[in-house]
């Protein structure tokens, strides 16, 4: 099909053009460009959280890839001749002699730490709060669905990536958060002292756990993030991005700003703030300052430890599960079996296990369970307002609150100790709030976003209050209510609300159990609801509704008053 | 407030009545007139803006020279002081350089660049007829394979492909060696002197006045050859209370000596230092998930997640006055596993 005419065909007049078909002829691209040079984006402060996430990412990758060519993941004995002081000639593994020197004797060592080590905070962060930003505006329906469940791998990879990196430096902190995993692992019946020995070559701590984390850290786990994020960011070009309702904005349409210049240049400037701001704190706030723990020893530990915020809910579940109930009951069982007696240990492995377990298994399952209950299979690319979908803003703040209880439950110590209470108390409270904190949390929220709901309908149909209050010749006192326009009031009432329904017979006029199971779910979810205002209802309130300036002439006539 | 869920659609404030959402909605008004920016007006302000972007660049050049300024002539002198300072300005100069380009950037955007929203059709993820076409095209494939209709290769395959990954996963039995009896031993053994953690000083009597507590090693773990690994099982923590105040249950009233008694230092929650004393109550208490275990009840859990009392070592004095243990402890340390028992 190609000949040298063909070639010739387009004469490229300027320099880009002339670069364009250097690139094209020989490898393509100009299909690229076109597709994604002008392509939209809408733009939204809350879509800022994954591109954080990315940044993060990026960042990390910069400063990880710094911090490889100084650290040795080497469990061998050595003694400390770095310039650190209190340390010299203290016997430790080289892997923890050479994060002291990183820290100490390579220039900017510490810098590059302290931002790998604040990025990672912040990289599981944002990825949390881009999930929630998806959940409570309804982002991951169809056809995101899959999407949301890359999105949740990520964040599990993400927690991964965080706790293998926290134990490399071998110091004592995290050679005792390794100690917790060694427990936990242990508590996995049938399977666990095995897995406990193969992961430590042996018994604990072993001098092989820090080369084995490293290998995952540094090659495994950011391969499969990085995979991730590809498919992750495939699917969003694939399903362009969602917009918020509003003026304009339909669910067959994306309104933005074009990729190019304007989106590239505030997303690109975007990933130099967000390293600027990772420098800004790595240069003036001390993250994990592991020459003051010491080298790992079995032996001491320090009060008041806290391991990084993201594992915090798991440490946390782990106090708030009690390991006995009364004198006489304990959650540790000693099973008898023909081959003698075998222990299972459920006041670890349960709040190891179970919370978890529930938080990523409704994660996971959310788009499907919501969708089943509305019975909508309908495409989505219109986000909700929370308050427009109560009781799914409801089910988030529960497992925001189920979530907060455990990760405080990991400083109850400090707690304790700050506001000078008992201990104990701290934790008898937080296990009672960890049960009913996220049922108050969801009725709490569901209100909330109802009332919100019926504030809408009030200002869409009556306008703003102004705070001003007229008299009207009659005596009669009213406050003015400033209608809003079209613009505004379309903001309000552009949402779907929908309704619980009955059971529905099947063909056989039978109603199976798990058409009433959902129907159930459906009151549940929509008895409540409050529905958009509608053309009708706002006209009778303008005609008919006392007390309201009932048409133009009127409201002139009182603000000439 | 009015009641939003059970009025009647002749009231304004009431919820929609089935078949609303249908005819009875809002057009959609379109997007709002756009709202020039001063910039887009005034050609002085567009020059203000377009200098405020150049001065933020220039910004991100002095961090940058202030990051070259501190890496060569900040010199490390050992303290720590010096370590922060030579950090502050490192970081603030990677921030300046940072910011400067992207606030720069951000700024330029949006005050300079067009900010007219544009509108984009979204098209359906695929054509409903590719769809049938793929169907068609692996049931092709599928056809022409025969694996269907030829049950004794598929099984056969099946078995195969399901046996084939087990060596990847039996290569890594080598990680480690099984557990054996290794996790119910400890390097206490009889006789053994009871020694300072990490001195390796043996500890007489003596020493041990009512009300202070030790932490113990067995002598000879610092020679030991897998120190660590055996450290991690043997620790002790080693107290003295009044006699009286010890309830020694049947078969171990000769543990302790003398009111001095010794309690594995490993949590049987999940392997924590049981390392908080408590001198006034006799409680231990674990700093990690605040497992707390009563002396006077050998060691009973009173409050926390752990589930088991510390396992004591039971000790004695020998002829020079120096404790000792007078066995391995009687049961495994540290958190439970299956093979417990």
């Amino acid at each position: 099909m190609s000949s040298s005419s063909a070639i010739n065909a387009y004469q490229p007049k300027t320099r880009v053009g002339r670069v364009t078909n250097f690139v094209d002829s020989r490898v393509g691209g100009s299909g690229m460009v076109k597709e994604f040079g002008r392509k939209i984006f809408p733009d939204h402060w809350t879509f800022m959280f994954g591109e954080v996430a990315l940044y993060s990412f990026v960042i990390l990758l910069i400063s990880g890839t710094f911090l490889t060519f100084f650290f040795d993941p080497s469990m061998a004995e050595t003694h400390y001749e770095g310039s650190y002081l209190p340390l010299r000639g203290v016997e430790m593994s080289v892997a923890y002699a050479s994060s002291l020197d990183i820290s100490f004797d390579v220039r900017g060592g510490l810098f590059m730490r302290q931002v790998h080590h604040w990025s990672a905070l912040l990289f599981v962060a944002a990825n949390a709060v881009h999930m929630l930003r998806v959940f409570f505006t309804g982002a991951f329906r169809r056809p995101r669905e899959l999407n949301w469940v890359v999105g949740t791998s990520l964040l599990i990879m993400g927690l991964a990536a965080g706790f293998t990196g926290y134990s490399l430096p071998d110091d004592l902190l995290s050679g005792n958060g390794l100690r917790i995993i060694d427990g936990v692992v242990k508590s996995i019946p049938v399977v666990g002292t095995y897995i406990s020995f193969f992961l430590f070559g042996g018994e604990f701590p072993g001098t092989a756990i820090i080369g084995r984390l490293y290998v995952l850290h540094i090659l495994l786990i950011p391969a499969v993030i990085l995979l991730l994020i590809g498919i992750h960011l495939f699917m969003v070009v694939i399903h362009k991005h969602t917009q918020y309702p509003g003026p304009g904005r339909t669910n067959t349409n994306v309104v933005g700003y074009p990729v190019g210049p304007v989106y590239a240049a505030k997303a690109g400037g975007f990933f130099f703030i967000v390293f600027g701001i990772i420098a800004a704190i790595s240069a003036a706030f001390t993250i994990n300052p592991i020459w003051n723990y010491g080298p790992y020893d079995p032996s001491p530990v320090s009060a008041g430890t806290q391991p990084d915020w993201y594992i915090g809910w798991v440490d946390g579940a782990l106090r708030l599960m009690p390991g006995t109930l009364g004198p006489n009951f304990d959650f540790e069982f000693n099973i008898p079996f023909p081959w003698g007696v075998n222990t299972l240990s459920l006041n670890v492995l349960f709040p190891a296990l179970v919370p978890a377990g529930i938080v990523f298994t409704l994660m996971l399952a959310w788009p499907w369970i919501e969708s089943w209950v509305t019975k909508d299979k309908r495409e989505h690319h219109l986000l909700d307002r929370p308050r427009n979908a109560p009781t799914r803003t409801g089910v988030g703040v529960a497992g925001v609150v189920f979530y907060c209880t455990m990760w405080a439950a990991a400083s109850s110590d400090l707690i304790a100790t700050h506001f000078l209470v008992s201990l104990n108390d701290v934790t008898y409270w937080l296990r009672i709030l960890v049960v009913v904190g996220p049922i108050i949390g969801f009725m709490i929220a569901r209100r909330v976003a109802l009332a919100l709901q019926r504030k809408d309908r009030e200002i869409a149909l009556h306008g703003r209050e102004t705070g001003r209050i007229v008299r009207l010749p009659h005596g009669e006192f009213i406050e003015v209510h400033e209608p809003v326009d079209d613009y505004k009031r379309y903001q309000l009432v552009s949402f779907e609300s929908p309704e619980a329904y009955a059971p529905v017979a099947d063909a056989n006029g039978h109603v199976s159990r798990s058409e009433k199971l959902r129907s159930r779910a459906s009151r549940f979810f929509f008895e409540d609801r409050v529905a958009p205002v509608t053309p009708s209802e706002l006209h009778a309130s303008h005609a008919g509704h006392h007390g309201e300036i009932a048409d133009a002439q009127d409201r002139e006539s009182i603000a000439s008053h | 407030m009015a009641d939003n869920s059970h009025g009647s659609p002749d009231t304004s404030v009431t919820v929609a009545t089935p078949g609303q959402g249908g005819v009875d909605t809002f057009t959609n008004p379109g997007l709002p007139p756009h709202r020039p920016r001063l910039a887009d007006t005034d050609p002085r302000a567009e020059k203000r803006a377009e200098r405020q972007v150049a001065l933020l660049f220039f910004i991100s050049v002095l961090g940058t020279l202030l990051f070259f300024f501190a890496y060569f002539f900040i010199p490390l002198n050992d303290t720590i002081e010096r370590l922060r300072m030579q950090n502050l300005a490192l970081g603030l100069g990677t921030a300046f350089a940072m910011l400067g380009i992207g606030v720069g950037i951000v700024h330029w955007a949006k005050t300079l660049m067009p900010d007219h929203e544009l509108t984009e059709e979204r098209h359906a993820v695929t054509d409903e007829k590719d769809r049938a076409e793929a169907e068609q095209i692996v049931g092709t494939i599928l056809d022409e394979s025969g694996i269907k209709r030829r049950p004794l290769i598929r099984n056969t395959l099946i078995g195969a492909a399901l046996l084939a990954p087990l060596p990847a996963i039996a290569i890594f039995r080598d990680l480690g060696p099984l557990p054996g009896n290794s996790l119910k031993h400890t390097f206490w053994d009889a006789g053994m002197r009871l020694t300072r953690d990490p001195s390796g000083t043996p500890i007489k009597a003596s020493d041990v006045t009512v009300g202070s507590a030790f932490h113990v090693i067995p002598e000879g773990l610092n020679e030991a050859e897998n120190k660590l690994e055996e450290k991690a099982k043997a620790v002790v923590l080693l107290m003295r209370l009044d006699p009286e105040s010890l309830n020694p249950s049947e078969g171990r009233e000769d543990w302790g000596y003398d009111g001095i008694v010794a309690y594995s230092k490993i949590c049987t929650h999940v392997g924590c230092p049981v390392a908080l004393y408590e001198q006034q109550t006799h409680h231990l208490l674990c700093p990690c998930h605040q497992s707390t275990f009563d002396l006077e009840q050998e060691c009973k859990v009173i409050f926390g997640p752990a589930a088991r009392p510390l396992p004591q070592l039971p000790i004695d004095v020998d002829d020079e006055g120096y404790l000792i243990a007078t066995s391995d402890f009687q049961e495994p340390v540290g958190p439970s596993f299956w093979e417990r028992g």
